[in-house]
């Protein structure tokens, strides 16, 4: 068999699955990113963060070939984005998996069905009744309840959306997870489960995650690093206690403002009496 | 690493079958190893994954699936695929990706009775709506000052100046069709000259206003449901509400006033263009000069004719109107009830513009408009 059919069949297992360097995008005049440089390690959870309008869901976007790049290269697990036609990235296409804002789940199909579309698409020849079995296994991955798979998502709400949407991600078993605001619009105990299911189904299934957040919550339970966009660029990538440190006005007001200080207060005092995880575990089960 | 899934079956030391995996087993390497694996029919009392090069949640459920088929345990695994066995083990789901179906006759009856219910209830919130309007007209005498000039203004252009080059050159072309086919017919007899009575009292009596109609219904009756669906979804008119604005006063009421009164000047507009139409026809094709054509439709065309088609246009425009307004106000839920009821908009506007046509064609008769 020749080269590049072995390739398929294997992990990535080099040091960076997402390698982004000098991209500049542009919409007509207004240029969202100049220069733009960001490395992210496999197995880890990166958190993107950024003022409204910064450009996270077009970094994300151009990530996987939804947003033409006006110049520099972006590399997703060692395959070239930028430079290659969009019809030859199918190979890798089918190695991530992404969730949008808004779930972005198929109205007119069930859950299960939305699961099934990636499946169908790129690998027909999986029998129907093994097709249904991988679908149920993702709902429940996913932390929805059995009977959620035969419902229409008009009929769930919106943290089983994102859940579903999750699902429908995690399809292709996928080594590369893009996450788009996952906690927005959910209230602080949905968030905090989809946090903990996030950080469980990272371990468990060895995912690279790339999620894009507005929530300190959320940076601060599961996000292994964070990369600051601003200026149009990625000013910073660390730790939170690196980042604290940061003299830069946009971090320094990101993290110790009153916002910050409070997420940074709250993960402080759980982890001291643990009674926050407890809680988490209780309200799951 | 060979690219394929595969596996072996050998015995051990004690004579019992071991099944050994090798090879990728991922989603897309199963497809072509499922089916052979589900039909071994041998009993397995241990599966070796010592060989498997790449394991995923999918292989993983396969290798779980056997085990549990067979009741065999696994041996062999690294500690990636122990991982994934035990994840997948607890996510069994035995839920259908179909919703239920009933059989066809529960679901038949069921069905029938819910289309029953349905259009009761819509006759019932259109009586309702009709109610909302009239009171809102009554609010407005009462009120004079706030009816809403300008939206009536923006509204009047909306569907009559801007609709004056299309329903223009659709009467014209309907004009020149009907006189170039009725020459045809009426040559037959040696009586061509008969042309410009069909061409007058067709186009002036119905086909003027008809045309008018359907093309209203379909460029604004369905304008109003898109727009006032839209709205509905994103809240503005509950946002409106509660500031006090009536939405029936704000959006309904210029709407209908627009469209009711514009279809009067757009039915009598198509009429003349369709005439003039027929003249150029009658110019070129049959030797009638254009002027004479016009001096003889006046000649030949009752006056009651246009007052026909004058008093059909109104009632015309109002139920285009009142359709669009209804349905738009109707929708609930996603995009998708936006789209459903803008079809059932210009549906429905249309179906009663013909059957009241067919109404006003008897009574006019009847009364000797004939």
């Amino acid at each position: 068999m020749d080269q590049p059919a072995q390739d398929e069949h294997e992990r990535f297992h080099g040091d960076h699955p997402i390698v982004v360097e000098g991209l500049k995008t542009a919409f007509g005049e207004h240029v969202v990113h100049e220069n733009l440089s960001l490395k992210v390690n496999r197995g880890e959870i990166i958190g993107v963060v950024g003022g409204s309008g910064s450009g996270k869901s077009v970094l994300m976007r151009a990530i996987i070939g939804l947003q033409t790049v006006a110049a520099g290269n972006i590399d997703v697990l060692g395959h070239s984005i930028t430079s290659a036609e969009p019809d030859d990235n199918l190979g890798v296409r089918c190695r991530w998996g992404v969730l949008f804002q808004g779930g972005a789940l198929f109205s007119t199909l069930t859950v299960g069905e939305n699961v099934e579309v990636p499946i169908k698409q790129f690998y027909p020849d999986i029998e129907d009744e093994l097709l249904h079995e991988i679908a149920r296994y993702k709902v429940i991955l996913s932390g929805l309840p059995e009977d959620a798979v035969s419902k229409y998502p008009s009929e769930l709400s919106g943290g089983m959306k994102k859940r579903a949407g999750l699902a429908r991600a995690l399809a292709l078993d996928p080594e590369l997870l893009f996450l788009d605001e996952p906690t927005a619009g959910l209230d602080p105990i949905g968030a905090a489960k989809f946090d903990q299911l996030t950080k469980e189904l990272q371990q468990t299934l060895g995912l690279t995650v790339f999620l894009i957040t507005h929530d300190l919550d959320t940076l601060y339970e599961i996000c292994d690093r964070v990369a600051v966009i601003a200026d149009k660029r990625i000013i910073a990538v660390g730790t939170i206690p690196e980042l604290i440190e940061s003299k830069h006005p946009w971090i320094d007001e990101y993290f110790n403002g009153p916002r910050g200080r409070a997420a940074a207060h709250g993960k402080v005092s759980a982890t001291n009496s643990a009674t926050g995880v407890d809680i988490q575990t209780d309200s799951e089960a | 690493m060979s690219g394929q899934a595969e596996f072996s079956i050998d015995e051990d030391e004690a004579g019992r079958a071991v099944l050994r995996l090798s090879g990728p087993y991922l989603i897309s390497t199963i497809g072509k190893i499922d089916q052979d694996l589900l039909a071994i029919d041998r009993e397995i009392a241990e599966i070796d994954l010592e060989a498997i090069t790449e394991i995923d949640t999918v292989g993983a459920w396969v290798v779980c699936q056997l085990s549990g088929q067979h009741d065999a345990e696994i041996s062999g695994a690294s500690e990636r695929a122990q991982r994934l066995v035990s994840a997948v083990h607890t996510a069994r789901n035995d839920a259908d990706i179909r919703p239920p179906q009933r059989p066809l006759w529960e679901w038949l009856p069921a069905h029938m009775g819910d289309l029953v219910f349905k259009a009761w209830r819509g006759i019932v919130n259109v009586i309702g709506f009709m109610g909302q309007v009239l009171i809102a007209c009554g609010n407005l005498i009462a009120h004079p000052g706030r009816f809403r000039g300008k939206a009536l203004v923006r509204q009047m252009e909306l569907v009559g100046v801007s609709a004056l080059p299309i329903i223009g050159l659709m009467s014209f072309l309907i004009g020149i069709v009907i006189a170039q086919q009725g020459a045809v017919q009426l040559e037959q007899f040696g009586a061509e000259s008969l042309t410009i009575n069909l061409v007058g009292r067709i186009t002036l009596r119905e086909l003027g206003v008809l045309m008018t109609a359907i093309m209203v219904a379909g460029r604004s009756g369905s304008a109003f449901a898109a727009q006032l669906g839209t709205m509905k979804l994103t809240e503005e008119i509950d946002a409106m509400r509660t500031i006090g604005i009536s939405p029936i006063e704000a959006l309904v009421i210029p709407r209908i006033l627009a469209c009711t009164f514009m279809m009067i000047l757009l039915g009598f507009y198509a009429s003349v263009v369709a005439i003039v139409g027929g003249a150029v026809v009658g110019d070129l094709m049959l030797g009638i000069p254009f002027w004479t054509f016009l001096t003889r439709i006046e000649e030949v065309v009752p006056t009651y004719d246009l007052w026909v088609g004058l008093i059909k246009a109104p009632v015309f425009g109002l139920i285009v109107a009142l359709a669009g307004c209804y349905h738009g106000l109707q929708v609930r839920g996603n995009s998708e009830e936006v789209g459903l009821r803008t079809t059932m908009a210009v549906v429905s506007a249309i179906f009663a513009v013909i059957v009241l046509d067919a109404f006003f064609a008897v009574f006019f008769t009847e009364v000797g408009w004939g």
